[in-house]
């Protein structure tokens, strides 16, 4: 692939001391799409999952969709009598709603998991902890992926 | 033999709340992309991991194709006895690997 | 002599001035580039300390801290050919010449891993280029090409990374074109590359055909680059979107 034709006579406008090249943003839809929603229900047992108690740190504006950090932190003290036992992060856009699902408990001592996914285009993400009690938190999170300037010929 | 980078203390105090990092070289092809022939490409990815604690399980993850290539994974473990980490990618393909590493407590 | 303080002066100017391509990286980029345990090209690393010892590197060269400021000062001239050689030509000489092998291929993971546990000794080290006058005239060839206008959008290197570095380039802040951190993890290939596959790229966005990997157009360009970036400190394995 390579840029398009019209970037040119954008550079050479912008040698004269013009301003902005054209910037892509592909803004988030505003509807949860519903593969969304039901891979949510699937993992909850069809239970609506309460927001709080779980973050999703995630980068608003990504620079490449192919690697993008995230970082889930859930709030438990992760004791035998409370903790969380899975944690479950899905995508809006991608081909497929599910990123990933982890297994966890008192062991793990905290209720964190950080990765690397990739978003194939603008969308909205989220996070789901199942607690020890059987109930289900959430976190959400919309991001803005830009589009990749000189990628391979 | 995929190249790994796992990182932890390799001593903690009893109770330490240590954190792991994980790296894996893999393509983790989606399934979902052309190839150069513009036949969709298999998929070929890491579907699951597991981090075995004196072989008892403290953590284990479901990877889709929407992890990046070369995945990575942090999580943490309570340092509870000296003994054996075995951390266990597995996959497509009959992809298969674990690497082990040995942590002391105090 | 005030025009040669001027001339200083300038020069200084300029060095100050020049920024890696790490600086306009997001936090979270160069973060995955700070820190060992979670810089990809770390694995290609590990790779490449494998490959010292099965491919016989060691048992001429020992421990590969010894290469140490090795790749701060490529491309060097190279008397078997009579012009400049870069580091991944040097390690394949080795190969043929001395280990009577078919070396890995360019831009193979195996090349690349060599190339970037080698680098990885100089990290942090001031880019070194040799003063040799031998290399003068691929030098001057570099700059020519680095100012040469190619391709259906008729763009030389020089009209993006001097002329509009900063600036963006649709959503992408255009670089000051700085040779520092190769091989490097490229999110975009979402694996290790070469200069020559990042100069690749560039050709391929002006819409020019690229040259053949090995080609001396590309060597003498790094060479010009690494003389641009003379004193910057090397980054090997580097991290880029
Ligand atoms: C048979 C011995 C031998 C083997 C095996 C060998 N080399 Fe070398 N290598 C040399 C010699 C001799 C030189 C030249 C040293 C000099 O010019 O100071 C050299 C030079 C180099 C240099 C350039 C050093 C500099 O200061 O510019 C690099 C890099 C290098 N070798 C890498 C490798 C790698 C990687 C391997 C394994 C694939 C390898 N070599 C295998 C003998 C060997
Ligand atoms: C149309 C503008 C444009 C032209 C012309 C162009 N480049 Fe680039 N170049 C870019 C952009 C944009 C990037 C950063 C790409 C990214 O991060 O997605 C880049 C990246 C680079 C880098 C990587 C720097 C780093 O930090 O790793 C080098 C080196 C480079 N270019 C060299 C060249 C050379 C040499 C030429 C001429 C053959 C050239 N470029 C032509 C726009 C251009």
């Amino acid at each position: 692939m390579s840029w398009p034709s019209s970037l040119r006579s954008g550079i050479e406008r912008r040698a004269l001391g013009a301003g902005l090249l054209a910037v892509a943003l592909l803004r988030p839809a505003r509807a949860e799409r519903s593969g969304l929603h039901e891979a949510i229900l699937a993992f909850t047992g069809g239970a609506e999952p309460a927001e709080g108690q779980v973050t999703l740190e995630i980068p608003p504006l990504v620079e490449n969709g192919n690697t993008v950090p995230v970082t889930i932190a859930v709030e438990s003290p992760m004791t035998e009598e409370a903790h969380v036992r899975r944690i479950a992060l899905f995508n809006e856009r991608n081909p497929q709603p599910n990123v990933v699902t982890a297994r966890l408990g008192p062991r793990a001592g905290r209720a964190r998991l950080a990765t690397r996914m990739r978003l194939a285009t603008s969308q909205r993400l989220v996070a789901v902890a199942e607690m020890s009690d059987g109930r289900f938190r959430s976190a959400s999170a919309d991001v803005i992926v830009t589009l990749a300037a000189c990628v391979e010929g | 033999m995929a190249r790994t980078l796992i990182n932890l203390p390799r001593t903690a105090r009893r109770g330490e709340v240590i954190e792991i990092r994980t790296l894996i070289q893999h393509v983790m092809e989606t399934g979902y992309r052309p190839g150069a022939d513009g036949v969709v490409v298999p998929r070929d990815i890491v579907t699951r991991f597991t981090c075995l604690y004196n072989n008892e399980e403290v953590f284990s993850a479901e990877l889709a194709p929407a992890i990046a290539a070369n995945p990575f994974l942090s999580f943490s473990v309570v340092a509870a006895e000296s003994g054996i980490l075995a951390f266990t990618w597995s996959g497509d393909n009959g992809f298969e690997q674990t690497e082990t590493r040995s942590l002391t407590v105090t | 002599m005030r025009r040669l303080l001027l001339a200083l002066l300038l020069a200084g100017v300029v060095a100050e001035a020049r920024e890696s391509g790490f600086v306009l990286m997001s936090p979270e980029t160069q973060a995955m580039q700070r820190d060992d345990t979670a810089n990809p090209g770390m694995l290609w690393v590990e790779e490449g300390r494998a490959l010292w010892d099965s491919a016989g590197c060691a048992g001429c060269h020992g421990d590969v801290a010894g290469m140490r400021g090795v790749a701060a000062r490529y491309p060097a001239f190279d008397a078997a050919s009579g012009g400049p050689i870069d580091l991944a030509g040097r390690i394949a000489q080795c190969q043929e010449a001395r280990q009577g092998r078919t070396p890995f291929p360019r831009e193979s993971e195996e090349a690349l891993a060599l190339s970037a546990l080698v680098g990885l000794q100089s990290r942090g080290m001031p880019v070194a280029p040799p003063e040799d006058p031998r290399l003068a005239p691929a030098l001057a060839r570099g700059d020519a090409l680095y100012r040469q206008r190619r391709g259906q959008l008729d763009l030389s290197c020089a009209q993006c990374h001097d002329a509009n570095a900063g600036r963006h380039l649709g959503s992408s802040p255009i670089p000051e074109a700085h040779p520092t951190g190769y091989p490097l993890y490229r999110l975009e290939w979402q694996g290790m590359g070469s200069l020559q596959r990042r100069l690749r790229n560039c050709m391929a966005g002006v819409r020019s055909e690229p040259y053949a990997y090995g080609a001396a157009e590309y060597i003498e360009i790094e060479l010009f680059l690494m003389r641009r970036a003379a004193g910057m400190p090397l980054e090997t394995p580097a991290v880029r979107p």
